[in-house]
């Protein structure tokens, strides 16, 4: 509460206030929290959880900013999931320097029963609080009636703010009313002390609490807080046991309390509408969407707009970026003066930003179009028609989005995983999704498909790469539906999952809503995932640039002096030899007897481990080894060169149909791609799961390569 | 007794009690309160999960939650 003292004396200083916002979803609350920041919105990371801080600076007048901390949508300060806990763990914990000193609850006027339960909560943890009724206009054609005055009345004069955020309507009252010194409520709404004097008025008194409700939280929350020291959670849980409190009972009984409390006085502030016999709206859509036929022909339909879409529209930029970005390596080549340095900026620092610039395109039109949907309310009901199918797998119908997302980047797509809001459904979607086919194995299933299947068509229409190539995504599809099953056995879980979800009513989407939302998605993609990858593809260049002793040096200088050849011809063989005699050359041959069951040689095992940064490194990796040199867009040079590689031993082609497959499998199985990794490891907080999901992926990836080897071989 | 994952697409009844579960602060959060009338909207094509009009808008819940919910 410092800078609430500040607020004493406005006319000198300058006041900085925290507001925080609390709604429940779909109540409007992030298009008030846009409309509030705009673009000065950071995204972080909440202390010790999985969930993402969004918070963003706005001035309310000529003294006073604000910083609005956008919390997750709730229903209640009971929470269920990760986002809801974030709720209270800020709300209680007074020594943050972020505790509020405001709290908006935004909600939505049509639906204002179910808002009242929080703000009632929320006001009575004694925060000054204001309430936000958003969608006047919608609820006014319905002939709702509303009267303000009475209601902040009986909420302990409560300011109450009546908004629409979609077209910004009431800002300026809402950025008056904030600036106001606004007081919390002084008399409880629910009186939670009777439940147990004792307890309540012990932890009030050593938690140095201002009111019962808050104390009371803290009891019911007890370790689930993360900011209690494991000396306070054992005080609280030993004082709940004392009293024989039982928090499931307190909290239905609360609930129901405070419910039949805001019912009566709902029916004395609240005009409804005659509920007409008409459907509405959104009951019309509602029977087209969910027809029992009609409703996944729909779903496929927009599926497949959206897959158009990306590889339509994501191509041209990404071609330009990859130009853009090897022109500048090549510039930075020619006017720097040769040396390290300019080696490691051309051949390791921009080619790896590249690799994670490349990919925005594709990002950020799926972020737009995932954002539409959830704009307009469809998601929810692809989570409708998807559950029961999901669930049979271990995932939910919240697993969908990701799993789809999977097709074009695993990267969004783990990130898409956050609207799941049950932890174990969620871990499994992280867990299952690079699986999918991404766009990344394309280039590399392209190359062995053409080597191996015959470009042949069976039954007059249907062409066998084709028809492998599409194997390859069921493969990929069936495996994460698999791995889901098993992992649904595997790991245990404190509450069981559930779809208690509100359909929300149709809506026209916000173009500012859905453009913000894409463009700080695909901003933390950059900045999150491209830390890690640049720092790997420094490593994998400084493997693949040096090498131990001198014997890069010697090898060159060998053939140099053998050279009979053209120039070309010779300085590709030298970069080969060079690749050979290096880190990664040394690692790829101590790795060859590993390998060997697979059907794999040495330079195999370079490009997987070169593939490790991503996998579509496989085809440069194979052009370098195969002494194509740079110009590996053309792949039919560096497919004939593979063809005729031959395999000394058997002195057949090393390519044999067995190889290929086995191959393939190992490239649609294993996790090889660093921006995985690292938005794993962000969205999970910690190494476990990703270092787990990487090892179990290497091994079914492995396991299944030798079955497939030594099957065909 | 007769439950909530039983009623037919446009029946209405009124929420009687909750089966006690895990569930049931969740439930009762969503404004499923005893006392309420809930119209059942539509099943998804496979049946599972449903939809109920409740309080004014629309909730999704799976059949086992809807079992949850006893009416009179």
């Amino acid at each position: 509460m410092s800078t609430q003292t500040a607020a004493s004396t406005p006319e000198v200083q300058k006041t900085h206030l925290t507001i925080a916002l609390a709604g429940n979803p779909n109540a409007g609350k992030s298009t008030l929290f846009n409309l509030l920041t705009g673009l000065n919105q950071k995204v972080g990371n909440y202390p010790g959880v999985t969930v993402e801080r969004r918070s963003g600076r706005t001035t309310l007048n000529n003294h006073t900013t604000a910083e609005i901390i956008d919390l997750p949508g709730t229903y209640s300060v009971y929470p269920r999931s990760a986002d809801e806990q974030v709720v209270v763990d800020v709300l209680l914990n007074r020594n943050s320097p972020h505790y509020p000193d405001v709290v908006v609850v935004v909600a939505d006027l049509n639906n204002l029963e179910r808002s009242l339960l929080l703000f009632t909560q929320v006001q009575d943890l004694g925060l000054p609080s204001v309430l936000v009724l958003n969608m006047a206009d919608l609820a006014q054609k319905r002939g709702l009636h509303i009267d303000t005055r009475k209601l902040s009345q009986a909420l302990g004069n409560a300011p109450i703010v009546t908004m629409n955020a979609r077209n910004g309507e009431g800002l300026a009252e809402l950025k008056a009313c904030l600036t106001e010194n606004i007081k919390p409520g002084t008399t409880p709404f629910y009186e939670v002390y009777k439940l147990a004097p004792e307890a309540i008025a012990e932890v009030k008194y050593q938690f140095r609490r201002h009111n019962y409700y808050e104390a009371y939280q803290l009891l019911h929350h007890g370790e689930h807080l993360t900011f209690l020291t494991p000396a306070e959670k054992e005080q609280l849980a030993r004082l709940r046991s004392q009293g024989n409190i039982d928090t499931a009972a307190l909290q239905m009984e609360e609930t129901k309390a405070r419910y039949a409390h805001i019912q009566h006085l709902l029916d004395t502030v609240l005009t409804l509408p005659e509920e007409s016999s008409q459907a509405s709206f959104s009951e019309k859509i509602d029977r087209i969407v969910t027809h029992r036929i009609f409703g996944y022909f729909i779903f496929l339909g927009i599926l497949f707009m959206v897959f158009q879409a990306i590889f339509a529209w994501a191509t041209v930029p990404m071609d330009y970026i990859d130009l853009a970005f090897s022109q500048l390596s090549e510039w930075i080549k020619d006017t720097l003066p040769g040396g390290l340095l300019t080696d490691l900026l051309a051949e390791g620092v921009l080619p790896g930003i590249g690799g994670v610039v490349i990919f925005v395109p594709q990002i950020a039109i799926l972020f737009v179009f995932i954002a539409l949907l959830e704009e307009t309310g469809y998601m929810a009901r692809v989570v409708f028609l998807m559950d029961k199918i999901m669930r049979k797998a271990g995932l939910n119908g919240r697993s969908v989005v990701p799993l789809i997302s999977g097709m074009a980047c695993a990267v969004p797509a783990i990130m898409a995983a956050r609207s799941i809001d049950h932890w174990k459904d969620r871990l499994i979607t992280i867990f299952v999704t690079p699986f999918m086919s991404c766009s990344a194995r394309l280039p590399v299933y392209t190359i062995l498909i053409a080597l191996v299947v015959p470009d042949r068509t069976m039954l007059g229409f249907i062409n066998l790469q084709g028809l492998t190539l599409m194997g390859m995504y069921l493969l990929g599809f069936a495996a994460a539906m698999g791995s889901a099953l098993l992992m649904k056995y595997v790991i245990r879980a404190r509450k069981s999952g559930f779809l208690i979800m509100e359909l929300p009513t149709y809506r026209w989407p916000r173009w500012g809503n859905v453009l913000i939302t894409s463009y700080e998605k695909s901003k933390s993609f950059v900045v999150e995932a491209g830390k890690i990858i640049l720092a790997v593809s420094i490593v994998l260049w400084v493997l693949a640039s040096y090498g131990p002793g001198d014997r890069m040096a010697q090898a060159e200088q060998q053939l140099r002096t053998e050279a009979t050849i053209g120039s070309q011809d010779l300085e590709n063989q030298v970069a080969a030899a060079r690749l050979q005699h290096s880190y990664a050359g040394v690692l790829g041959q101590g790795l060859e007897p590993a390998i060997k069951p697979l059907g794999y040689d040495w330079k195999i095992g370079i490009a997987l481990i070169t593939s490790f940064a991503a996998r579509e490194v496989f085809v440069g990796t194979m052009a370098t080894l195969y002494s194509v040199g740079e110009d590996f867009e053309d792949d039919s040079t560096i497919k004939s060169r593979m063809r005729s590689e031959v395999n000394p031993e058997t002195g057949g082609p090393r390519y044999t149909l067995a190889v290929a497959f086995s191959l393939l499998v190992f490239y649609a199985f294993a996790m090889q791609c660093m921006s995985t990794v690292a938005v794993v490891y962000r969205e999970t907080k910690g190494w476990k799961w990703p270092i787990l999901q990487m090892a179990y992926m290497t091994a079914l990836a492995y396991v299944s390569a030798f079955l497939v080897y030594q099957t065909l071989s | 007794m007769k439950t909530l994952d039983q009623l037919k697409p446009g029946d209405k009844a009124m929420i009687s009690n909750l089966k006690p579960s895990d569930l049931t602060t969740k439930l009762l959060e969503m404004g499923l309160l005893p006392g309420r009338t809930v119209r059942f909207n539509f099943k998804a094509p496979l049946g599972d999960p449903i939809s109920v009009q409740i309080a004014g808008y629309s909730l999704s819940l799976r059949l086992s939650e809807a079992h949850l919910i006893e009416l009179a």
